[in-house]
């Protein structure tokens, strides 16, 4: 089962943790003694731990190639998710969505206000996460400076509140529109460049809008950022605490449910198909008759759309923002959160964002070592499913080997 | 029905395409050879509006085209299939020919002419489920020809539908070229290497040395023009 091959590799790993990490581990400097602790314990633990977890990854690889070449041995529809075949018989399908409904549904009855809380920011994420897929996903465009527009939303409400007594609901489809309009101004420059390129400039573009808001003081109240948020109303009623986080958890459902029914409905249109050509081939696009820049940019403004939305949603959840919330690093989680689910995927998306969101929130039992756990799973993640927790649909398909073999001659 | 008037293109400081003039009629198979790099392809990008003209006019139809868009050239009637095929690869064959007809906004005949491309390349039927780039060569070069068919373009611009393909398939391959110019009356405009075949299915014929034209002429009188056998027929 295990090679000596393997044995031997996993040794040498561990001779090299037990290197790397010897400055940290085994030498303890106690500066107030002025004395040197040598902890050899450490290094037996590293060793040992370097060696079992490479060979767990070994024969995990090794099972993982080993699988790929039986796939292709059968015919069977196993490269397709077990989710994706329940989705597409219509009675399995109304059964997980009524499951799934009334799961959300009751969750604040049952758990605490702050799991409902925690739910309600990963349901944010399933909106920023949705939103960068119609831009990453479908149209293939690597935007790394989404977050710029979840920005623009948060500060649309703080600052339209602030200024002129604006309220929530007024505020909401007018901060999706500014950032959808953020979008179309940064895209007409930009989406000339392709991959890499572009990358870079809408990083770019993430920066400038958080240095602008934390810089012009007068404007946004700079680094200290806005507070004094109002939460949604409803219908004026005034709401403790609680009360209102609920609501807004319920809010949230409903954003997330009309955010799916748009996206699903965009995805399979024809602007949704000239999004995946675009992403498949740009000159075959052209030759096609396909306005390349029109299309790029409604990818662009309807991604922004959403963060915008998503963003008067924090707003007004938290109460208070400032520049701090809106740093690159958020921008990196939706862009993982896409990817990790597959991209192109709804479904995916969804659970991307709530394993993402969710997993260092219940992972804070092991306290200092939670971002660790959190890093080594999503490599994990990345190289056993690289095409995601469930790949898009189109990415399947099933591959008919008799009527191949048949129209070889062909 | 589509004339170049002195056109110039190229990419950044490279000039490929030095000033031709060329005319293609009604009804007709032309095809503008060359040797690698003779500007061909980009002669065939530059009148799809996807390299943009530097100067010189294009008409088509009297009407100048050379300042329009790519989206709107097609519009009008020009659809390219690009060298090197260009299909999608993770769509099916069928969304493949589906987004050739994205600019329709007549879905019965475009199920007609979904018809009669299957008619054409019946194996396309076969594998309409099939992603694309599951596809062989030839394969994939009749799905892109068909595709092309889909947005039932008026002049057909075709570069290379011979490129890396077995002869016993690039014969099938002609012998349809033909048949759409014949069946609907396309024109076709026809970008090749392999001027044998080429000149064999053209009626007329331009040939492009240096991003300029050197010969043109009846395909007859180019297959028996000395200097043409020995530089491109190698006879």
């Amino acid at each position: 089962m295990i090679t000596f091959q393997e044995l031997k590799r996993s040794f040498f790993i561990s001779l090299w943790f037990v290197f790397l990490t010897f400055p940290i581990m085994v030498i303890r400097v106690d500066s107030i003694e002025k004395t040197v602790q040598w902890r050899w314990m450490n290094m037996l633990y590293v060793a040992v731990g370097a060696f079992i977890l490479s060979l767990i990854f070994r024969y995990m690889m090794r099972r993982k190639e080993g699988q790929s070449a039986d796939d292709d041995e059968e015919t069977s529809t196993s490269d397709q998710h077990l989710i994706h075949r329940w989705l597409t018989v219509p009675r399995y399908r109304n059964i997980i969505y009524g499951v799934m409904l009334t799961l959300a549904l009751v969750l604040p009855l049952v758990f605490s206000t702050y799991q409902t809380s925690i739910m309600t920011t990963a349901l944010l994420y399933v909106v920023l996460g949705l939103g960068l897929n119609i831009v990453v996903g479908l149209a293939g465009l690597l935007d790394l400076g989404y977050v710029a527009f979840y920005a623009v939303g948060a500060y649309t409400y703080a600052l339209l509140y602030h200024f002129f007594g604006m309220s929530f609901w007024i505020v909401l489809p007018l901060g999706g529109m500014l950032a959808a309009v953020f979008g179309i101004l940064l895209g007409i420059p930009v989406l000339r460049l392709r991959g890499d390129y572009l990358a870079i400039v809408t990083l770019g573009f993430g920066e400038i809008i958080r240095l602008i808001l934390e810089n012009w003081g007068e404007f946004s109240q700079g680094p200290s950022g806005v507070s004094n948020i109002p939460r949604p109303s409803f219908f004026g009623i005034d709401m403790s605490l609680d009360t209102a986080l609920i609501y807004i958890y319920y809010l949230m459902i409903a954003f997330v449910i009309f955010t799916i029914f748009i996206v699903n409905r965009l995805q399979n249109s024809r602007l949704g198909r000239a999004w995946v050509a675009l992403r498949e081939d740009e000159i075959a696009c052209q030759a096609m008759g396909i306005d390349k820049m029109k299309t790029k940019l409604a990818a662009f403004s309807l991604g922004a759309f959403w963060a915008g939305i998503a963003g008067v949603i924090f707003a007004a959840k938290t109460t208070f923002i400032s520049p701090r919330s809106f740093t690159f690093i958020e921008s990196a989680i939706i862009l993982s959160i896409v990817v990790l689910g597959g991209m192109g995927s709804i479904i995916g998306v969804i659970i991307g964002a709530m394993v993402l969101i969710l997993l260092p929130e219940y992972l804070r039992f092991l306290s200092e070592y939670r971002m660790l756990a959190f890093g080594a799973i999503l490599v994990c993640m990345m190289v056993f499913r690289p095409q995601g927790i469930i790949a898009s649909v189109r990415r399947t398909y099933t591959y008919n080997k008799k009527e191949t073999a048949d129209g070889e001659g062909a | 029905m589509l004339k170049l008037e002195k056109v110039q293109s190229g990419y950044g400081n490279i000039l490929a395409v030095k000033g031709i003039s060329l005319e293609v009629n009604d009804g007709e198979i032309i095809t503008l050879i060359g040797a690698n790099g003779a500007g061909k392809s980009t002669t065939l990008l530059t009148i799809s509006g996807i390299v943009p003209c530097r100067s010189g006019r294009i008409l088509l139809k009297g009407e100048e085209i050379q300042s329009l868009e790519s989206d709107a050239i097609v519009k009008k009637g020009v659809v390219q299939v690009p060298e090197g095929r260009h299909i999608f690869p993770q769509l099916s064959v069928q969304e493949n020919l589906d987004m050739g007809a994205f600019m329709r906004t007549d879905p019965r005949k475009v199920k007609d002419d979904l018809d009669y491309v299957y008619s054409l390349f019946p194996i396309l039927k076969e594998r309409r489920h099939q992603d694309g780039g599951t596809l062989s060569g030839g394969e994939q070069q009749m799905l892109a020809m068909s595709r092309a068919l889909m947005a039932r373009p008026q002049l057909l611009l075709l570069d290379e539908p011979s490129m890396g393909l077995a002869p016993l398939i690039i014969k099938q391959i002609f012998e349809i070229i033909q048949k759409i110019n014949q069946e609907s009356n396309t024109t076709i405009f026809l970008v090749e290497q392999n001027a044998n075949l080429a000149l064999q299915v053209a009626n007329r014929g331009y040939v492009l040395e240096n991003g300029k034209i050197t010969i043109s002429g009846s395909a007859k009188s180019l297959l028996e023009n000395q200097d043409i056998r020995k530089a491109y027929l190698g006879l």
